[in-house]
């Protein structure tokens, strides 16, 4: 026969302060793994979802990043006539030449420089990338000192506002608006016309050239056809993979931290929850006598102690998992070590992360409630009836 | 004396739940130990360096290069010793994961770093050979390079192979001593720019300057910074201290998360620490009865119940020294292997312990109070009848 689960809930109940420590304890440890995944998953997503699947990007061999790249004239148009890049109506192929330099510039809040990438593009740059919107002002007239800048740097940058300049490359330039790129990449960085950005900074050629290929293009025969071309030192990646390829040391460095904190944090949780259910063993020895010689099994008394401290560490799980995922709403920027510039972005929950949280928890009650429950189910009758 | 034998009597009264509260603080203690220690490998670069070094780079950002010609500028300034300049090379060795540093520098630079300590052998061989360089000793040890042996580098930021001989293998004069370097002749490099790109020749990615020892640093910073003014490249000069700093500064969110979860780990012994002697506590609400009955103070309660709750706090912070002890040893060979280029010192400061012993020693304190409240408060009565 089992025993009520109404006994185990009344249990924790009756000591009060004892279970809220302990779910405390598991609380905080779901709380840092949660949020330290939902820190590398923020910071992927970021940049995967700066690519899109139609685009694919150009830049120079081994080189890593578009800051470090160049590509000169000659190739960026060798590369613009390939026949899988689609063209508007009138034959133009849609590509962007862009031209990236990192400038360094005071944050509003700590006046700490950081680095900011500046974007310089080809007029169909907004085009190309949807998830850039307008949101205050208007784009850069072609062939003038204008510039727009994403919402995240006029947000996290000192002197960064619409109307305002930004000094950089011996030149000053007008802020004439300011765009919206969502959680993604662009979101830091300041746009304006590559021919104009470019000569400024005494530079000849681009960062990187990306295109958009035809429905259905073979993007592998492409790749091939381009990196073996003489006349080309470029290696061809899909836009999504090059961002994606952007998070790995960040995201490792914040994974492989994360899980280490979370270990050894979880040891404390556990020990936390052993503590509490052998004393609640010890405490409840001639109640524990008292259900065995009413005819409860070995196993039903195992179960319920079991039950107990999963449902301990179960509540401390929830807990954890909903302070966590108040961390959403809050925004990081760090530097980018794949990139050298700053990044801004969200703590992202998903489903997953949520999962393994409460099975994280879960894990804890077992381990911590394992060895208290199996000496419960040991105590003989007749010593535990005698022991009060 | 008496109660030092009682509290010594009731800290053994429950050895397992006891035994488990000190694991559960050392853990604690050394998770404590091994983040602080994480957090000090990051500024290991910021304490290696010298007051009498200034940085002179790009204002606009540290990817933009500075011309050749103010070299001569800079030395001609009163009370500069010496001025060398230095390019970042980026290359990586065989494989993007195989990261360290690796930077062309001219003849001064080894002059300008003495604690790079070179025998003079080899040190003379390095400069007599264009293609030479010389790399820190740890680095060496990764790799299992000897000098004279050849090692080829990709460049990501200078297009090609680049081949390099080892002539030398420096030491750390001190414990904070980066080994982990890889420095060739700036020379070198800047003749294969000329050959591949001429226009790119002559780039000085930034400038080290001795000052004479007694300089004001900040002023001969502003004058440096004077000089040029207006120009297409103005500079930003600092203390090498200060530049150090801000290579730490831009990856402060991350290292602000690290600083959080080093206090959360405290409120984990906290809760671990406070369980267990609640617990007790509550079990023995009796026994103090019969104590105060006997005419015991409450200031012989306060000492008995607080006294356990230091006992067991430095028993767990004892243990979890040792296990950071070991710890960091074992954990300082893995980060050499796996991420020495990223924290070249991994070491336990003074300073980590003392801050541990000082935490320890406040969680058994606050752990106390509740329960001490609550003993002094019971009246002896209430405290008879109370069943554990």
């Amino acid at each position: 026969m089992k025993i009520p689960l109404s006994y185990s809930f009344r249990n924790l109940w009756t000591r009060r302060l004892t279970t809220i420590l302990t779910m405390l304890g598991v609380a905080l440890v779901v709380f840092v793994f949660v949020a330290s995944l939902m820190l590398a998953d923020g910071l992927k997503k970021t940049l995967v979802s700066t690519g899109l699947d139609e685009n694919v990007i150009a830049i120079r061999r081994s080189s890593q990043t578009e800051v470090q790249s160049g590509v000169n004239r000659e190739q960026a148009n060798i590369l613009r006539a390939a026949p899988e890049v689609e063209t508007k109506p009138d034959g133009t192929p849609v590509v962007t030449n862009d031209m990236v330099v990192l400038i360094s510039l005071p944050k509003r809040v700590s006046q700490q420089p950081s680095n900011v990438v500046i974007r310089g593009v080809s007029p169909l740059a907004m085009e190309m990338r949807p998830q850039v919107k307008l949101i205050e002002g208007g784009l850069w007239k072609t062939g003038t000192q204008e510039i727009i800048i994403g919402k995240s740097i006029q947000q996290r940058f000192e002197g960064c506002d619409l109307n305002g300049t930004m000094r950089f490359g011996s030149t000053d330039w007008k802020i004439v608006g300011v765009f919206d790129a969502g959680k993604t990449g662009f979101d830091s960085e300041v746009w304006g016309d590559a021919d104009i950005i470019a000569p400024a900074f005494r530079r000849d050629g681009f960062s990187s050239v990306t295109m958009r290929l035809r429905p259905g293009a073979d993007v592998e025969a492409l790749k091939t056809r381009i990196e073996s071309d003489p006349r080309l030192t470029v290696e061809l990646k899909r836009e999504k993979q090059y961002y994606a390829d952007q998070s790995r040391t960040l995201a490792l460095f914040i994974n492989i931290l994360g899980t280490l904190v979370s270990v050894v944090f979880s040891l404390g949780a556990m020990i936390g929850a052993m503590i509490t259910m052998y004393a609640a063993v010890s405490n409840r020895t001639t109640e524990i006598g008292t259900l065995r010689a009413l005819g409860f099994r070995r196993r039903s008394v195992l179960g319920a102690f079991l039950f107990e401290a999963i449902l301990l560490s179960f509540l401390g799980g929830l807990m954890g998992v909903a302070a966590s995922s108040l961390m959403q709403f809050v925004r990081i920027s760090t530097t980018n070590w794949d990139t050298f510039a700053e990044l801004a972005f969200h703590f992202n929950v998903t489903p997953g992360i949520i999962l393994s949280g409460v099975a994280f928890a879960v894990v804890m009650g077992i381990v911590g409630g394992f060895l208290p429950a199996i000496r419960a189910s040991r105590l003989k009758i007749v010593d535990a009836l005698r022991s009060a | 004396m008496k109660i030092f034998k009682l509290i010594y009597k009731n800290t053994l009264r429950h050895p397992l739940r006891t035994i488990l509260t000190i694991l559960g603080i050392a853990v604690a203690v050394f998770a404590f130990g091994i983040i602080r220690t994480i957090i000090d490998a990051w500024y290991a670069g910021v304490e290696a360096s010298a007051q009498n070094r200034l940085v002179t780079r790009s204002a606009v950002s540290l990817v933009m290069p500075l011309p050749l010609s103010y070299r001569e500028q800079i030395s001609k300034l009163p009370g500069v010793l010496k001025v060398g300049n230095a390019n970042w090379f980026g290359g990586i060795y065989k494989d993007p994961k195989n990261f360290f540093a690796n930077f062309a520098v001219d003849e001064n630079y080894l002059d300008m770093y003495p604690e790079f300590i070179v025998p003079a052998d080899q040190r003379e061989q390095y400069l007599k050979e264009r293609n030479a360089c010389v790399v820190g000793r740890k680095l060496a040890e990764k790799y299992g390079w000897k000098v004279g042996d050849r090692v080829q580098l990709i460049g990501t930021i200078f297009p090609g192979d680049w081949d390099f001989i080892i002539r030398g293998i420096y030491r750390g004069a001190e414990k904070g001593t980066d080994e982990t370097a890889f420095l060739f002749r700036w020379d070198y490099l800047n003749e294969r720019v000329r050959e591949m790109s001429p226009d790119d020749a002559d780039n000085v990615g930034w400038y080290m300057v001795q000052i004479a020892g007694n300089a004001d640093a900040a002023a001969m910073s502003q004058q440096i910074d004077t000089l040029f003014k207006n120009s297409f490249a103005e500079t930003l000069t600092e203390t090498e201290r200060a530049f150090q700093q801000s290579f730490v500064a831009m990856s402060g969110t991350i290292i602000l998360a690290m600083r959080v979860i080093s206090i959360v780990v405290i409120f984990i012994i906290l809760l671990v620490l406070a369980n267990t002697i609640a617990m007790s506590a509550r079990e023995r609400l009796s026994e103090y009865a019969v104590l105060k009955t006997l005419g015991f103070r409450p200031f012989h309660l306060i000492g008995l119940i607080s006294g356990e709750s230091m006992l067991i706090a430095l028993l767990g912070f004892v243990v979890g020294m040792i296990l950071m002890i070991f710890a960091v040893q074992g954990l300082g060979v893995f980060i050499n292997e796996n991420l020495g280029s990223f924290f070249p010192v991994f070491e336990l400061k003074d300073q980590t312990i003392v801050m541990a012993f000082g935490a320890a020693i406040l969680v058994a304190v606050v752990a106390a109070l509740f329960p001490v409240w609550r003993a002094v408060k019971m009246k002896i009565a209430d405290g008879l009848r109370q069943i554990g």
